[in-house]
């Protein structure tokens, strides 16, 4: 699951959805990997404004990268700086979560991983 | 004719010339794809079929006249269609052949002195006519005062100028000329007892050809990995279409079994997402068959390799859209498209996660030994049935809560063609419908059906928000029903599912006797169109009689199979591997066998009443 995705999900549970502390979730005992993805600006810059970036970043740090700056560059900003766009595009695209778990902070359910694919199927109990 | 093309002011017209298959979609198309190039697309002339559900297509004329705004915005929308064969500058039209040639004369002459050096061709193409080769080298010869000096090629000449006829249709002029035989063309025998002349003729520049060849390339038939849902390229392709796919785009197909949709849009530049009830698909252990690959390349992610999309593939992630974990009423929604082939559980009735009678005691199950079920490695969810209407509003409900403005949603829904079973068209007081396109068949269709998500400024005022209310509570008392219906016990999926009552009710008997009927007599061509399916049960049964009942419940499955989910080729026969981790979405491939046995029986016995 790449960090990009992680930035898009949250708890299954639907008593979660309106708790602060259900996204995003925490990722735990992860492998990570790194695969080639199309680079694409254009995609980059369509996303980007659509990102809970405070999110991000706390998902990034979790995950031990410490680098990304608190307030979200602008679509000029990393127009101008391909360094920076294709930085972003290592760590939200090339960057995946292989094996491990998803915490939610609220109700504490654990979401595997496995092979790369998240399960969010929900036990009846929370359904 | 009068219609001339002298005064129109920076407006170029041009003639899109169709294949011949899915009428209805056609216009939805090539207006989607005005919209991505960012064009304004005015339809001067286009006959839409006489019959909304007919599926003889023969009447429909594939001929649309457009005025757009240059050359190359027309290559740019339809160097993208799927269902053009291609694009041509229009330089006149006419009812008669004398009148297309004045009207040449008339409103292209302009043109005439700018290729009068190029290399050059003329063809004729005639719709629901023939020619013979004088005949054509006649009607060639009659242009021959537009003046070109150009030398003529044939091969990959500057300039393609085609003479378009368009024929009355006659039954028996086709049909005379099928009997001259496959592989011979017959030129010379051609009975024109109704016309001897084209009810319509236009001359026009070839522009450019369509992306027909993508059906080629993303058949089915060549695709690493496929299953019993899995829809046919062209429909894919033109679903991304409709739908807006483009490079920079997300999408996203909360059913998206072997990835069919998301591999459609990625071709045309879409970064894409999808889940699936069923994480067999996504990770490759269906047991659905893929040829001679190997385990790990069939998988989703397979395919997308096959393609060299890999690099547009976002992330597949198990899930149930009824408890999605896609974030909603929380940040910027996200998508600019969704696209899908909701399962409507045709055959085993639709199914979500949850109990049909849910526990008393909400708490977690545990097992004997004081652990909780849910978080062993095999544990199975329970899923029970579900209704047709709450999964088509839950989709609708989530496109509203995740596209951005003016992000459309495209999905697929079956119908029957039967006006009193015919289901409506769903709608959200959020979503504005864009198009809806009929694929018919016999006795039943699909439809594609098409939304755009009204953007806030749209939406604000009071009669809006009262529809929204209406919407919610009748949303609540479908909830409410549904519940009822599950919880009133033992009631059967039909009831939740109007399609499928409808049509197993009314349509079931008659039509397992029409395909027995049919079918039985294409066994033995069977082998020549799946040679894969009938070497592999040659090779793993032994027996001769077991062989003959095994294919002969296949064709029935086939036949059966394709008239509930028309296309989507089922090359599964060995299929009865079901992975332990999760129950399948649909598991077409492992109870076809049991329950294609039972149904038949069932036939059987109600033939057999009947009888007495
Ligand atoms: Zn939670």
């Amino acid at each position: 699951m790449k960090i990009l995705t992680l930035n898009f999900l949250t708890c299954a549970v639907k008593a979660c959805k309106s708790s602060a502390a259900s996204y995003p979730l925490h990722p735990q005992e992860v492998e990570l990997a790194k695969d080639e993805m199309e680079y694409n600006p254009q995609a980059m810059l369509n996303f980007l404004l659509r990102l809970d970036w405070a999110a991000l970043r706390m998902t990034a740090t979790e995950l031990g990268f410490a680098t990304l700056p608190e307030e979200m560059p602008t679509a000029e900003d990393l127009q101008q700086d391909e360094l920076k766009m294709r930085q972003l595009h290592e760590l939200l695209l090339e960057t995946h979560v292989v094996s491990g778990k998803l915490v939610c902070g609220n109700c504490g359910h654990e979401y595997g991983i496995k092979e790369g694919i998240a399960n969010f199927l929900l036990p009846s109990h929370l359904v | 004719m009068k219609e001339s093309m002298k005064d129109i002011n920076g407006k170029g017209d041009f003639l899109i010339r169709f294949g011949q298959a899915h009428e209805s979609f056609r216009l939805a198309e090539i207006e989607a794809l005005a919209r991505i190039a960012g064009v304004e697309l005015e339809v001067v002339s286009y006959s839409p079929s006489v019959k909304k559900t007919s599926i003889n297509s023969s009447s429909q004329t594939p001929f649309t006249h457009v005025r757009l705004p240059s050359v190359s915005s027309a290559k740019q929308i339809i160097s993208r269609s799927i269902l053009a064969q291609s694009v041509h500058e229009l330089w006149g039209q006419g009812d008669s052949l004398s009148l297309l040639h004045d009207d040449v004369r008339k409103s292209s002459s302009h043109l005439f002195a700018r290729y009068e050096q190029a290399t050059f061709r003329f063809s004729v193409d005639s719709f629901q006519g023939s020619r013979t080769k004088k005949e054509q080298v006649d009607l060639i010869n009659g242009f021959s005062f537009v003046g070109f000096e150009g030398p003529i090629r044939m091969k990959d000449p500057e300039e393609t100028f085609t003479i378009f006829e368009e024929w009355e249709f006659d039954p028996y002029r086709t049909s005379s000329r099928q009997e001259g035989g496959k592989g011979k063309k017959s030129n010379a025998v051609i009975n024109r007892s109704s016309s001897t002349e084209p009810k319509k003729l236009y001359l026009g520049r070839l522009i450019s050809h369509s992306s027909r060849y993508l059906i080629t390339q993303f058949d089915l038939k060549k695709r690493a990995y496929i299953s019993t849902t899995s829809m046919d390229a062209e429909l894919a392709l033109v679903t991304a279409n409709v739908s807006l796919a483009a490079p920079g785009k997300l999408f996203y197909d909360p059913f998206v079994g072997t990835g069919g949709f998301p591999l459609a849009a990625a071709n045309f530049g879409a970064l894409v997402f999808g889940s699936d009830i069923d994480g067999r698909a996504l990770r490759g252990t269906a047991g659905w068959t893929g040829g001679t690959l190997k385990p790990e390349e069939r998988c989703l992610r397979g395919n997308f390799e096959q393609y060299g999309l890999k690099g547009r593939l976002g992330d597949v992630w198990v899930a149930d859209l009824a408890n999605s974990p896609v974030r909603t009423g929380r940040g910027e929604r996200w998508l600019d498209g969704i696209i899908c082939d909701p399962p409507y559980g045709v055959r085993e009735g639709l199914r979500i996660l949850g109990h049909r009678n849910p526990p008393a005691d909400p708490s977690p199950q545990v097992d004997e030994n004081g652990v909780e079920k849910h978080k062993k490695p095999d544990f199975i969810p329970p899923k029970r049935p579900y209704s047709f209407h709450l999964m088509l509003h839950d989709i609708l409900q989530f496109s509203f809560a995740t596209l951005v403005d003016s992000g459309r949603l495209s999905f697929w829904m079956p119908t029957a063609n039967d006006d009193d079973l015919e289901i409506p068209v769903p709608s959200h007081p959020g979503m504005h419908v864009v198009s809806v396109c009929t694929q018919p068949f016999n006795k039943w269709s699909r439809r594609l059906i098409t939304y755009r998500r009204r953007s806030a400024l749209e939406m604000e005022g009071e009669t809006l928000r009262k529809d929204f209310e209406e919407y919610m509570a009748q949303m609540d008392e479908a909830r409410r029903k549904e519940r009822d219906v599950r919880e009133g016990g033992g009631r059967q999926a039909d009831e939740l599912n109007p399609f499928r009552k409808a049509y197993f009710s009314t349509e079931r008997r008659r039509i397992v006797e029409e395909a027995r009927e049919t079918m039985t007599p294409a066994l033995g061509k069977l082998e020549f169109k799946y040679p894969d399916l009938a070497g592999t049960a040659l090779e793993s049964r032994g027996e001769e009689k077991s062989l003959y009942a095994e294919v002969l419940n296949y064709v029935n499955y086939v036949v059966l199979y394709y008239l509930y989910k028309i296309e989507r080729v089922v090359v599964v026969m060995d299929g009865g591997r079901v992975a332990e981790d999760e129950s399948p979405r649909e598991d077409l491939a492992a109870k076809e066998d049991s329950s294609l046995a039972k149904l038949l029986a069932e036939e059987r016995a109600v033939g057999s009443l009947k009888e007495k």
